[in-house]
């Protein structure tokens, strides 16, 4: 019996790894001034892998010490978060440099994982070290490659390799509205008007409602019947803005905040005030450093020009995780933990960030509510097609001649998407089908592109618009590669809190590198998945499987 | 209180509290829904994330768990819809398809084998994902996470209902998994092994190794019985259920005991194997005539016979009972003395002391309250009229405000540290007061880290700010308290200013505390050695007391003064009398009418006069006074100061009967020692700190000859011609519950069904009393008494020749003197070797390397021992365990007595330390 047998620890020392004091000044140093409040844990895990290059374990139990948490705590969301490595005794330093080569779906139909090979065997991994990772948001510029924080769109190896030597490692910061020109453009007069009182959080509410505004995250809730339930309920309450865009094919939040990050910051003010929330949280994803830049930037300016007062943004770095952008996993990431979605009820706008109701918002849905205050519902509900209202930023990869974020009609059909604002196919490829709603959204063939494209309009397909993202497949397409390149993206994806998504994307994935796919297993993980999970992931993740079975059948072997 | 929530369940109309889930309401409507992330046991949040305990709700889109899911009105819940079924089958089935198959299992009877059953999946079509590596690293505990659902029920236990926060869920995805501190082999982590992680997991990933094989892989023990029982270690008093197999203890796990709804530390869950170590005393030994007495003996397995010989019962009980009797004929009671036990039971605490008393009239009979709680009782009976607590531990989770000096419950009262730890995650405000630091300051608002030996000072000056700034409570006052004049006139010199420089804590946060718990709605004290180890200890707890007094704090829900008690039945072993100025429940022996009851019961003249306390019976053995001594389940050689002097005294002795379960450093000396029962052999009741009386009962058959303590009190009575007749423990304890007025309404009867009542109790079939004192206090007048205190210094300051100050106590995994854990396996491989800790501040300046041997010496001895570089240890002080007799600190420590508690200065003396000889000369 091994009954009282183990690995002896040294008697010369207390149990467990001791305190390093150098490893907690160095800790100190880098907290110099910052709160240590439990939910600022994983800013200031950034700022030790910002200097570092990494998370020693000496330095996670500095952490520990300095928050007053324990290492189990500081490791578990250290280890949730794919752009911390953590690094313990006796384990090799990462490479200096990190170039990240995107393997979702709209670069890999562009050659992604050929790239991210050439790549490997061209570079020292002690100097450089090749991952690759899920979408970085640059689906129209595929494949896209991130060298540090610097990006590389339609990347080579020439390209990447011509960053990496020259040291180009920061982000470029694209040309966009700052603040002098929003103003001069009428900027914040909206603001004004909530602040003076002209404006109530009811009648902002009916602008929303009567525009037809909905939740552009993917979900399309109202967003005047939200404003109405928070407005309602007494107390603490907060704003959070939702930029964890991470939902593959989907670029357009960031996309906006490149161009004009005010008009997203206005109607963050707006709803704020209008709803009377205590502080406004902004959490960004790590994947767009230069969002990050222009973020923290712009709101110091709003600081220094009296036009933040009492209700202030605070930006808050994602670390590589898609469930963060589930807003109840945003709001656990928030309060500093690995972002876990929570049961539903209580939801969020009764129970949210740090117990307090909670208004949420993606960023989409708070760019357009200037234009809506200024010219009118009616200008926004009129946009739509087919008696849908509104405007929406279709962000449109893969197959098609002028990819890109499209600013068009709601209910407009994939075959005018494609004609009248991608400048029709790529050359040489016929449409064959395509991603509505990302990742999750399901497949629809090409026989289905006459269908409106909106909120509720493709459930009776098994699919959703979601957050408009349309990746384009063309006959040169391999849908099996397709399905499956979703699968394991939601397999790495998964936060592991539930057994249907944890272990079902897992099963899931070996399932579809059969031959020929096995119907009745996966029809039984389909089932437990998208009856069972705790959130839209673990419901979503099978939508692609069951598309290919049901649209492409034959290319699933069966 | 909210209305009830109607809903329907399963086509059945039913109602659920405020509160309660579906999967609660479906239990108690007997309708069976598996789970497995769901512990239905105190303290454990339902997480719903296994998905074992998916229902359907009419018109939801997706299914729901129903341990999580709170019914709302008119809602229609169906547990066994097609797809509900389907979806918890396949849970199951997936789980399945990455678990060793049940032959192989860690636990083939665990939760997850059971509920597979019953759902009817016996084998999974999935293809298993990559299995994790074993981790056998900590000697208890074998983490085989190949069975693990990573259903997070450890880090629950661990972080939510201990609150000892060594495991997280590392990782995500299907890489999800349990870790301990940074991912590290649990051996190696800050893993104090509680073992409620394992109680916990629903699979056996995390499983006791003394139920697995060789490799604790599978699971290889079955146990034949399990007995339920009391924890035999600290104070406590956690229940246990008690696993045997073939006579032999094989597993510990608690029960839902008041003081412990189920939680257990590492000595009452894997400390239990000593009471099989083949070190057992199993045969009467009687000193050989050819061996004399050498206080320097150190005897161990092998050469005990060179000293002793084996001798049937009937030889060493006579030899026993006449050497007692030689000395009392030439000395009469003076000359006999007596220490008993806070380790035994109540019935052999109270048999010891009438044996003392009645066979010779001596009231020289005392135990190791007196090294420990002595100077709380002797101020708590001063001040308010009674010694034990007056509310339970779990009493801070009412609190508003929570006051913890001079004591580490975390290492010493492991269980009561998850209750302060969970008040204050719930948001009580906890304030820790010691000369060291600890784990518990980093839950708590203030963590006091102050000089040594001045708790007077920081007392006095947090006294001064609540009477200054007028936060005490005059109408309290008025109805209920004396001496408040005299008190506010004493303090007023004591000013925080004043004090800062004194106690090392700086005016302002003295101020910030004393107006916490003043201020506070409902604040509440505990208090240990710290406290109660100094020669001024009595002034120490008195401050307390006046804190509580002046403030009202005392009396209420969440309110109170809680001395943390030793010893598993300290407690009880006071209350029976096993002290020499009193009998049972604490009436005076030098009270005529008292001992008149005693005459009467007992048919003899008894001593009028206050005995002498362990420290002055050793002096007085010295000083030629008493010859003889009857020691049960003492250690004395090791627990007592200055053990040069002890043992000393032993030896002197001309006649030593020591009754053990081991050949203790005590029983070195002796001349007749008696094969004793240990705790899992016997019938009998133990009183915690919470003042709750429970029953521990045998689970395991005695070792070779050795008997229960009870009947070897019984033969040397008789062999005194005292005619004792019991027939068993039941009478034991009704005879002595008959001069105990605090056990009325608590017969034996009542005992054995409730198996733990609390005292005192108002009728025979109502809980007993919690909270104490709200009316009235048991003093004369119904009045509580403050009685103000000055700066007494400690015996022995620190000088250029012993610059440090020692200190001592106890460590996590052992216990008092170590005759029980230094032979429980786990236990002392987890702590193996003496260790005296130091700052690592003060290592590097002093040139030492952490892991050498150096010599601590004081003015009384010197001892060689590992240095270990501790943070926990504040700059300028030394701490050792006294649990180790290779190095026993207790050579060290200085023997000065507290003048009111008689209780030495075990916390304080002067010491210096300096590489050992050998290393030296290298």
């Amino acid at each position: 019996m091994t009954f009282g047998k183990g690995l002896s620890r040294k008697p010369s020392q207390p149990k467990g790894r001791q305190l390093d004091e150098a490893a907690l000044e160095d800790v100190r140093v880098l907290l110099d001034g910052e709160s240590r409040q439990r939910d600022l844990l994983i800013e200031h895990l950034h700022k030790i892998q910002d200097e570092y290059g990494c998370l020693e374990a000496k330095h996670l139990k500095a952490l520990a010490e300095e928050m007053r948490l324990s290492q189990a705590e500081v490791f578990e969301v250290a280890s949730f978060y794919h752009h911390f490595d953590i690094v313990r005794e006796g384990e090799t330093l990462p490479a200096p440099l990190t170039v990240r080569v995107c393997d979702s779906v709209a670069c890999s139909l562009k050659g992604a994982d050929a790239l991210a090979s050439v790549l490997e065997s061209g570079l020292d991994p002690s100097k450089v070290r090749i991952q690759k990772v899920p979408c970085i948001g640059r689906c129209a510029a595929a494949p896209a490659v991130q060298v540090g924080k610097r990006a590389v769109d339609n990347a080579s190896e020439m390209t990447v390799l011509s960053s990496v030597y020259a040291g180009e490692i920061e982000p470029s910061i694209p040309d966009y509205v700052g603040l002098t020109a929003y103003l001069a453009d009428g900027g914040y007069n909206v603001l004004q008007r909530v602040r003076s009182g002209e404006l109530k959080a009811e009648d902002i509410a009916e602008y929303a409602l009567a525009a037809g505004l909905r939740g552009l995250g993917g979900a399309g809730f109202p967003t005047g019947t939200k404003w109405k339930i928070v407005n309602d309920l007494p107390g603490t309450k907060y704003l959070t803005i939702n930029g964890d865009e991470g939902e593959p094919g989907t670029f357009k939040d960031r996309v906006h905040l490149e161009r004009d990050p005010h008009r997203m910051l206005e109607g963050a003010l707006i709803a704020a005030h209008a709803v009377g929330v205590e502080r406004i949280y902004i959490y960004m994803r790590d994947e767009y450093p230069a969002v990050l830049e222009i973020l923290k930037t712009e709101i110091a300016l709003l600081r220094e020009n009296g036009i933040v007062t009492s209700i202030d943004f605070e930006l808050r770095r994602g670390a590589g995780a898609y469930i963060c952008g589930e807003e109840s996993a945003m709001i656990e990431s928030i309060e500093g933990k690995r972002g876990l979605p929570r049961h539903r009820p209580p939801y969020i706008a009764q129970v949210g960030l740090f117990g307090r109701p909670t208004l949420n918002h993606n960023i989409e849905t708070l760019f357009w509510i200037r234009d809506i205050v200024e010219k009118g519902s009616e200008w926004f509900a009129t946009q739509g097609r087919r008696d849908h209202k509104g405007f929406r930023s279709f962000s449109v990869s893969g197959r098609v001649k002028s990819p890109g974020v499209k600013i068009a009609p709601a209910g407009i059909t994939m075959n005018e998407l494609i004609a009248e604002y991608c400048d029709g196919m790529d050359e040489g490829h016929s449409f064959k089908g395509y991603l509505p709603g990302g990742a999750s959204g399901g497949i629809l063939p090409s026989s289905l592109a006459d269908e409106p494209l909106d909120f509720g309009t493709l459930e009776k397909h098994g699919c959703f618009i979601g957050s408009h993202a349309i990746v384009v497949f063309s006959d040169k397409d391999d849908m099996r590669d397709v399905a499956l390149n979703l699968m394991r993206f939601f397999e790495h994806e998964s936060c592991g809190q539930c057994t249907p998504c944890r272990s079902g994307t897992e099963k899931m994935v070996a399932l579809l590198q059969d031959e020929t796919w096995n119907k009745d297993k996966i029809a039984d993980l389909d089932v437990v998945m998208r009856s069972a999970s705790i959130c839209g992931l673990g419901q979503a993740a099978s939508n692609p499987v069951a598309s290919v079975l049901k649209f492409f059948a034959e290319e699933a072997g069966s | 209180m909210s209305e009830a929530i109607t809903f329907s369940l399963d086509g059945k109309t039913v109602t659920a509290a405020e509160g309660e889930s579906i999967w609660q309401v479906a239990k108690r409507e007997g309708i069976t829904i598996p789970h497995l992330c769901h512990k239905d046991a105190p303290g454990y949040r339902s997480d719903g994330n296994c998905r074992a305990c998916m229902v359907d709700i009419e018109g939801e889109r997706t299914l729901t768990a129903s341990c999580v899911r709170q019914p709302s009105e008119g809602m229609v819940v169906n547990t066994e819809t097609e797809r509900a079924t389907k979806a918890r089958e396949m849970v199951f089935e997936l789980l399945m398809s990455d678990q060793p198959s049940r032959e192989v299992h860690p636990d083939p009877e665990s939760d997850f084998w059971q509920w597979s059953y019953k759902v009817g999946v016996s084998a999974s079509r999935y293809a298993p994902c990559e299995r994790p590596v074993q981790d056998i690293s900590h000697p208890a505990i074998a983490v085989n996470l190949e069975a693990c659902i990573a259903c997070n029920l450890c880090e629950r236990a661990c972080r939510e209902v201990q609150v000892n926060d060594v495991i997280g869920m590392g990782w995500r995805g299907s890489h999800a998994a349990p870790v301990f501190d940074l991912a590290d082999p649990m051996g190696l982590s800050s893993c104090v092994a509680c073992g409620e992680c394992v109680s916990a997991c629903p699979t056996g990933a995390l499983f006791e190794k003394s139920l697995m094989d060789e490799e604790a892989k599978v699971r290889a023990v079955y146990p034949d019985e399990t007995v339920d029982s009391v924890c035999p270690f600290c104070g406590v008093g956690c229940l246990t259920k008690v696993s045997v197999k073939s006579g032999k203890i094989v597993q510990v796990e608690g029960r839902d005991g008041p003081a412990n709804e189920n939680r257990l530390c590492v000595k009452g869950r894997f400390g239990f194997d000593y009471v099989a170590s083949p070190e057992r005393l199993t045969k009467p030994l009687i000193r050989r005539d050819d061996a004399p007495k050498d206080q320097n003996i150190e005897l161990n397995g092998s050469n005990y016979l060179d000293v002793f010989r084996e001798a049937t019962w009937d030889e060493a009980l006579d030899r026993a009972a006449a050497g007692l009797q030689e000395s009392y004929a030439a000395k009469g009671g003076a000359g006999i003395s007596g220490f008993g036990s806070a380790k035994g039971s109540n019935e052999e605490a109270y048999l010891f002391q009438k044996l003392i008393r009645q066979g010779f009239g001596s009231n020289n009979v005392d135990h190791c309250t007196r090294l420990c709680h002595a100077s709380s009782v002797a101020a708590l009976m001063e001040g308010i009229g009674s010694g034990a607590v007056t509310a339970p531990f779990r009493a801070a989770l009412d609190a508003d405000c929570v006051i913890v000096i001079g004591a580490r419950p975390e290492q010493n009262h492991p269980v009561t540290a998850t209750y302060l730890k969970q008040a204050a995650k719930k948001g009580s405000k906890l304030v820790i007061m010691d000369p060291r630091h600890q784990g518990l300051m980093r839950h708590a608002d203030h963590g006091l880290i102050f000089k040594p030996g001045t708790d007077v000072a920081m007392l006095n000056a947090m006294l001064n700010v609540i009477i200054t700034e007028g936060l005490y409570d005059r109408q309290y006052i008025a109805a209920h308290v004396d001496g408040f004049e005299a008190l506010k006139e004493k303090v007023s010199e004591f000013t925080p200013e004043a004090m800062a420089p004194v106690c090392g804590i700086d005016a302002q946060t003295l101020r910030d505390v004393a107006r916490l718990y003043a201020s506070s709605g409902k604040s509440i004290i505990f208090w240990g050695m710290g406290i109660s180890q100094h020669v001024h200890s009595t002034d120490n707890v008195r401050c307390l007391i006046a804190m509580a007094l002046i403030t009202g704090h005392i009396g209420r829900p969440g309110t109170g003064l809680h001395p943390l008690r030793g010893q598993n039945n300290v407690q009880g072993a006071s209350d029976a009398g096993l002290i020499p100025m009193v009998f049972p429940d604490y009436r005076s022996v030098e009270d005529p009418n008292i001992r008149a009851e005693f005459e009467d019961a007992w048919g003899r003249t008894l001593d009028p006069q206050r005995g002498l306390t362990v420290v002055e019976i050793m002096d007085d053995i010295i000083a030629d006074g008493i010859e003889a001594m009857y020691v049960m389940g003492e250690n004395p050689a090791m627990s007592d100061p200055d053990q040069h002097h002890a043992r000393k005294a032993l030896t002197t002795l001309k006649h030593l009967v020591v009754q053990d379960i081991f050949l203790t450093e005590t029983a070195w000396h002796a001349d007749v020692i008696l094969p004793a029962s240990a705790h899992a052999e016997k019938l009998g009741t133990y009183t915690n700190t919470n003042r709750q009386v429970q029953i521990g009962r045998p689970c395991v058959p005695l070792p070779g000859e050795a008997r229960a303590d009870w009947e070897l009190l019984m033969e040397l009575a008789n062999r005194l011609d005292l005619d004792w007749t019991y027939s068993g423990v039941p009478e034991i304890y009704e005879e002595m519950r008959s001069h105990m007025p605090s056990l009325a309404h608590i017969s034996w009867e009542r005992l054995e069904r409730d198996g733990t009542v609390t005292y005192p109790a108002d009728a025979d079939d109502t809980p007993g009393n919690e909270i104490l004192f709200g009316d009235s206090f048991p003093t004369e007048d119904g009045r509580a008494r403050i009685v103000p205190t000055d700066l007494v210094p400690p015996a022995e300051l620190p000088d250029s020749d012993f610059p440090f100050v020692l200190t001592t106590g106890r460590m996590l995994e052992h216990w008092h003197t170590g005759a029980m854990t230094r032979r429980a396996t786990v236990l002392d491989a987890l702590e193996p070797e003496p260790v005296v800790s130091m700052h690592p501040k003060d290592i590097r300046a002093a040139g030492f390397t952490l892991g050498q041997q150096v010599t601590v010496e004081t003015r009384r001895g010197a001892i060689t021992l590992t240095l270990r570089a501790d943070r926990d240890v504040s700059s300028g002080m030394l701490f050792m365990p006294f649990c180790f007799s290779e190095a026993p600190a207790n050579f060290l420590t200085n023997p000065q007595l507290d003048p009111y508690g008689k209780i030495p200065e075990f916390k304080f003396c002067a010491a210096r330390i300096a590489p050992a000889m050998a290393e030296a000369a290298e």
